[in-house]
């Protein structure tokens, strides 16, 4: 039978299925398929707090969602055209995501009453006419997965795991993919399991197979290459590229990095991904509390490393008061804030932006702190490389304040040339500094940045002491000088009001756009997709993007003057919101939505165009 | 096997030729505790034992949190970092395992280590960080002008406690046993000899020293250790404790003796009712805890009696040299980092 093979330019599948079902590995299986063939692509994996929710509830769903494409894309995608549901839970968590006409892929084999009944389902929705405005793909997983097994000496629990390469090869079959990838990975996975690797690659092959020869799909799609840029592309997670740029910065910077850091999602994967790479002199320190974990990267940092801390938003309230010390013993470090929904513990594998204000501010007395955020996974390497030059060159503290929806997201990323990374190398104070020539004075400032010298223990002559108790300028004796203290809080807030930073640049393709989009971190991708479609459909509008938000860019204000309108979508109630208007009196308009969810592009799209059309 | 640096714990310290004296380790800076205060002994003794110890002075580290004390790294002419409460054995964590080539030394109280910091203090103590924590004991709150600590004994009256406090306190001592210190001593800010003696063998010590320092608050706590100095009682209170020794402590008819009791700790008998025999010799180099843990319940209740010296010493290896280790088993392993193979790892492909 010669199948019909339709080409398009866009397809967006969700996997969905019990915790253990392994939805995020095939997600992940598909992910590296789909980058190795050239389409542009980017994920959203969703997933539970908990790690084994009871199996086939609603609150055990995880589910992993994949857009890709043959020309650049910018989100995850709005609405999946394929749902695979591995079991009743899955199909009622994810239909009302599922635009009428999509595909569904369910597993029969657990759509049985016990299960159905778990999820409130009355009757078999795969059986009744409820699913009837889609189209629907009712396939035995499990038992087509068993049967395909039943050669191999394994037990009928393994085999029945391995359902997921079966689905897994079949949605492989589907749209055209690349299969040695997958075999390849599971041979490595399961090295010392070679009858289970065996049996999960029969499987993914039984699952290709199976597209090929039944009935139930009669068409495959082809996706073509999208154009990139020329280079070497990887996939990359906004976490692997933050810890790759905080080596990167290591390297770069030709200081040891010492990360201190307390299990936290959705940041502990910088932890993990750092412990995995000593062999570059990292040193990983998993301490007793978030506290601890700010704390010794501040003592290393002391001490000359590149201290850096990693965690969340409840880590940052606790970290706050070490922050202020690193504020005003002016010595370099990095906070990064994987931010996820709260308050307090909220919910924790959930995305949000509801902490710019906390980065800002949320430190007893003046502490003024740089604070950036990137605007993609990727974006993270270059933003985590940028915070350090910061950090570095000005010797403050420094918060990155990536999100959950970048840091588990992914997309290709052109690797960079080592060479095209910026050369962010200090140097240690090592002669004394004083017009005497002989003291040394901790406190006495570059004219240009006014950063402070760094002189590390272990040189000789410039033994100094330095703590949170307020400093005299130049000297750093303490002191409780009226004059002086003013002095010194305003010389730490004009250290970081003169980081140098970048202008923002403006998107105005069509030109003459009297509306301006603005966003800061990773509402990026919806944003600028939600402008596409807005200029598509005839509109202008005009894009900025703000990556660096202390301090902001030198002319912002002149921007935001320069259009009638200015509109600005948050994952919180409006944080940056209220900063712009407190700097720069302008009328912003504000759209929030604050569901733990990135925003639809479609969403946003009809946002804008209100906007434009309102008078 | 692992080099624990027995009995060398130096060894990774820079040194100098150079004579130093008392005067090379004093800041500039005015000293402004209270007249009186027992941290000027200690400060004394800081500074006249540290030229000693032939260490480079640059490579010397002093860190504190808040409290009286911890003004201390102020006043010495060496690398210093006052932070924050509570917080002094984190930041001194990331110091030390960063750093083995330096000399740290933790300048805490009773409410710095033991209240707000006290999580900070029992890891750094289990981890075995190549640090000297010095504890000065005064039993109350002082810079924030007298309310009771966790040392202070139960029923203390002080200003947030006027009916008397009600939380029974903690034995420094058996604490840092309990959290596993591979060191721990305590000696008495007046008894310069005594204390300089304790804090040598600390600095040798290579991994975490917890030095209790009974130390006498004038203002809010004055003669909390009178006992201990008055030459009427302090013989029969205090124990010295010396490694390989009998423990006996007193004098003629009141000379006593320390024995197993039979309720499975140590127990204080009149000398001339125990046999040679039967007088526990003290080891402070025996890998099981649970005798130096006893000799440190003897001062329950309060005071009754007050073991000094040396109760720990048992070598294991630092923090920072397993830490180190791994770096360079990794390097050894995978050659040293190179960014471009570690960005080029995975699945990529290729545009042209």
């Amino acid at each position: 039978m010669t199948k019909q093979v339709q080409q398009l330019d866009r397809v967006i599948i969700r996997f969905a299925g019990d915790s253990g079902d392994g939805m995020q590995l095939t997600g992940d299986r598909f992910t590296a398929e789909t980058a190795q063939f050239g389409n542009d692509l980017s994920t959203l994996p969703n997933f539970p707090a908990e790690i084994r929710a009871p199996a086939g509830t609603l609150p055990g769903v995880s589910s992993f969602q994949l857009h890709f494409a043959d020309h650049d894309i910018l989100t995850p995608g709005d609405a999946p055209n394929v749902l695979v549901a591995m079991n009743p839970a899955a199909l009622k968590a994810n239909l009302g995501d599922l635009p009428r006409g999509a595909d569904i892929i369910a597993n029969t084999d657990e759509f049985t009453k016990r299960n159905l009944s778990k999820v409130g389902y009355a009757g078999n929705p795969l059986e009744d006419d409820s699913l009837k405005e889609w189209r629907l793909h009712a396939v035995p997983l499990t038992s087509l997965t068993v049967k395909a097994l039943e050669g191999f000496d394994i037990s009928k629990k393994d085999a029945e795991r391995a359902k997921n390469m079966f689905a897994l090869g079949l949605l492989s079959w589907l749209y055209h993919r690349p299969t040695e990838g997958t075999i390849a990975f599971l041979e490595a996975k399961f090295a010392r399991k070679p009858e289970i690797a065996k049996a999960n690659i029969a499987a993914f092959q039984a699952g290709w197979n199976y597209g090929e020869t039944t009935e139930s799909f009669s068409v495959s799609y082809e996706i073509k290459p999208a154009t990139h840029q020329p280079g070497t592309y990887r996939n990359i997670s906004g976490n692997q590229a933050l810890a790759y740029g905080l080596i990167a910065a290591s390297v770069q910077a030709k200081l040891p990095l010492f990360l201190g850091s307390y299990p936290i999602t959705p940041a502990s994967d910088i932890l993990h991904e750092l412990s995995r790479h000593k062999h570059f002199g990292i040193r990983t320190f998993q301490a007793e509390d978030e506290i601890a974990g700010v704390g010794a990267a501040l003592g290393a940092a002391f001490g000359g490393s590149l201290g850096v801390t990693t965690t969340s938003g409840p880590g940052v309230a606790l970290k706050a008061e070490t922050v202020g010390l690193a504020v005003t013993t002016e010595l370099p470090l990095i906070i990064v804030d994987v931010q996820r929904a709260g308050p307090s513990t909220g919910m924790p594998t959930k995305t949000e932006q509801t902490d710019l204000l906390m980065a800002m501010f949320g430190r007893n007395g003046e502490s003024p702190v740089p604070v950036l955020a990137p605007a993609t996974p990727s974006d993270c390497f270059t933003m985590a490389v940028e915070a350090a030059r910061i950090a570095l060159q000005y010797r403050t503290p420094v918060m990155l304040l990536s999100d959950g929806y970048l840091a588990n997201g992914s997309e290709p990323w052109r690797i960079p040339e080592i060479d095209e990374l910026p050369d962010i190398s200090v140097r240690f104070t090592t002669e004394p500094n004083g017009e005497d020539g002989t003291t040394y004075l901790p406190y006495q400032r570059d004219p240009e940045t006014l950063a402070r010298p760094w002189a590390v223990p272990g040189t000789p002559g410039l033994e100094h002491r330095i703590g949170g108790i307020e400093k005299a300028d130049g000297t750093g004796n303490i002191s409780y000088d009226p004059d002086n203290h003013d002095t010194m809080v305003r010389l730490r807030q004009a250290k970081i009001d003169g980081v140098d930073v970048p202008d923002l640049t403006v998107d105005d393709p069509d030109g003459g756009a009297r509306v301006l989009v603005l966003g800061w971190g990773s509402t990026y991708g919806p944003i600028a997709a939600a402008a596409r479609r807005v200029r598509a459909a005839g509109h202008k509008v005009a894009q900025a993007h703000l990556r660096h938000l202390n301090p902001l860019p030198a002319n912002t204000g002149e921007v935001l003057r320069s259009y009638d309108k200015v509109l600005l979508p948050e994952i919180n109630l409006g944080q940056l919101a209220m900063l712009l208007r407190a700097r720069f009196l302008v009328d912003v308009i504000s759209y929030n939505r604050v569901r733990g969810l990135p925003f639809k592009a479609a969403e946003l799209a009809a946002v804008i165009q209100d906007v434009i059309e309102s008078d | 096997m692992t080099d624990t640096l027995n009995g060398k714990g130096l060894a990774l310290i820079p040194r100098t030729d150079a004579k130093q004296t008392l005067k090379d380790f004093k800041s500039d800076q005015e000293v402004r505790w209270c007249p009186g205060c027992g941290d000027y002994a200690i400060l004394a003794a800081v500074q006249s034992f540290l030229p000693d110890l032939g260490l480079r002075r640059e490579n010397i580290v002093f860190v504190s949190g808040i409290g009286c004390s911890s003004r201390f790294p102020y006043y010495l002419d060496t690398y210093g970092f006052h932070s924050i409460h509570g917080r002094a054995p984190a930041i001194a964590t990331g110091l030390a395992a960063s750093r083995p080539d330096l000399s740290v030394w933790v300048i805490t109280g009773d409410g710095d280590a033991l209240s707000i910091g006290g999580n900070h203090l029992i890891h750094a103590l289990r981890r075995n960080v190549n640090l000297n924590i010095l504890l000065f004991n005064n039993r109350i709150y002082g810079l924030t002008k007298g309310q009771y600590s966790p040392t202070s004994e139960i029923g203390k009256i002080t200003k947030s406690t006027p009916m008397g406090s009600l939380d029974k306190p903690f034995n420094p001592i058996s604490l840092a046993l309990g959290a596993e210190a591979g060191f721990v001593a305590r000696t008495l800010d007046s008894d310069r000899k005594h204390l300089q003696s304790v804090l040598r063998q600390a600095a040798e010590h290579r991994g975490a020293s917890l030095v209790e320092i009974y130390q006498n608050c004038n203002i809010f706590n004055d003669g909390a250790f009178d006992t201990l100095k008055d030459p009427a009682t302090r013989d029969e209170i205090t124990i010295k404790l010396e490694h390989g020794q009998p423990i006996v402590f007193g004098t003629g008819d009141k000379e006593q003796a320390v024995r197993l009791s039979p309720t499975g700790g140590v127990e204080v008998v009149p000398r001339a009712q125990v046999a040679d025999s039967e007088i526990l010799v003290h080891d402070a180099h025996n890998p099981d805890p649970s005798l130096a843990f006893a000799l440190s319940r003897l001062d329950e209740p309060a005071f009754q009696h007050v073991p000094v010296g040396v109760f720990r010493s048992v070598d294991r290896p630092s923090y920072d040299h397993l830490l180190n280790e791994q770096v360079q088993a990794a390097t050894t392993d995978k050659g040293t980092g190179s960014l471009a193979d570690l960005l080029h790892g995975g699945d990529t492909w290729t545009i042209s």
